[in-house]
């Protein structure tokens, strides 16, 4: 399963400015909330998430270490 | 002309205008459309128009001479660009590019200067607008020159590690910026400056901490 940014439907108002700024077509409106599209090629870009007013849509790091 | 009233009176520039007054004002307005990933202001270069934008997100940002990007603000719906050129006669002082595909309400800069004299509550709008603009960017200002939020980064990542198998906590960069006490667009920037010195690899949904003692001579700590 790939990871993928996380929505809060509580949260999202349906506005789609995180539609418009997926370059992976991630995201899709469905009944006017923000449904994630699972796509290998979402690249964590957090684009959607940095648009998004009402805080709907989170895309969190894992933090690791991993020293060569 | 598809230009909305409704959208067009929730334009904070025209709050508070008659339904007359919005009307003549609306017939000055254009539309203009752009894909993804277009510029439509450049630093350095005069501005002929205002633009509202309609739909979509247009970045405000600046680029270093390295090419070093720094965002200054996300222009959201009702929300205009290109005002300091407008107003001031003088070159860009910063690009926008559009951040998906968008619609645009432009306004030529000799049809502002004659709204701003004919409707003083669009010139009070304006200030209130261009004001906020100011405590915005000082605060921006505060926090790249004042503050050494990089190594506040570092440490909030270091405090952060999660196990191999990745348990952890996870953060965003929204959550990042609220612990450094800094806006979002600069936790981005110190992530990369990190990931350019070494002490940490960005792998998509993954913080990878490569050089841990790296990160700690950028916390200030000793090795």
């Amino acid at each position: 399963m790939t990871e993928m940014p996380i929505i809060d439907v509580h949260k999202c108002d349906g506005c789609g400015l995180c539609v418009g700024v997926c370059h992976c077509h991630a995201l899709g409106i469905v009944n006017e909330i923000i449904t994630i599209i699972e796509t290998v090629n979402c690249d964590w870009c957090t684009d959607c998430e940095a648009v998004c007013l009402t805080g709907a849509i989170s895309c969190p790091f894992e933090i690791i270490i991993q020293e060569s | 002309m598809a230009v909305q009233l409704d959208f067009f009176k929730r334009i904070p520039y025209f709050s508070g205008l008659s339904l007359a007054e919005l009307e003549s004002i609306q017939k000055l307005v254009f539309e203009k459309t752009a894909d993804r990933a277009e510029t439509v202001a450049l630093e350095g270069e005069p501005a002929a128009n205002l633009y509202f934008v309609a739909s979509g997100v247009v970045k405000v940002f600046k680029t270093s001479a390295e090419g070093k990007e720094q965002i200054l603000s996300i222009v959201r719906p009702g929300e205009s660009f290109n005002d300091v050129p407008i107003f001031d006669g003088g070159p860009n002082p910063v690009s926008a590019r559009t951040m998906g595909p968008v619609l645009l309400y432009g306004m030529k800069k000799n049809d502002m200067g004659a709204i701003l004299r004919n409707h003083p509550q669009v010139a009070s709008n304006v200030i209130k607008v261009l004001a906020k603009r100011v405590r915005d960017l000082v605060s921006l200002v505060e926090d790249l020159s004042f503050r050494h939020v990089i190594s506040r980064v570092a440490k909030i990542l270091f405090d952060h590690i999660g196990d191999e198998m990745g348990h952890g906590p996870r953060l965003t960069q929204q959550q990042m910026a609220a612990m450094a006490g800094t806006a979002r667009e600069v936790v981005g920037r110190s992530l990369k400056a990190l990931e350019e010195q070494g002490a940490i690899k960005l792998d998509r949904h993954r913080i990878i901490i490569t050089d841990k003692e790296a990160l700690k001579k950028v916390m200030g700590l000793p090795s």
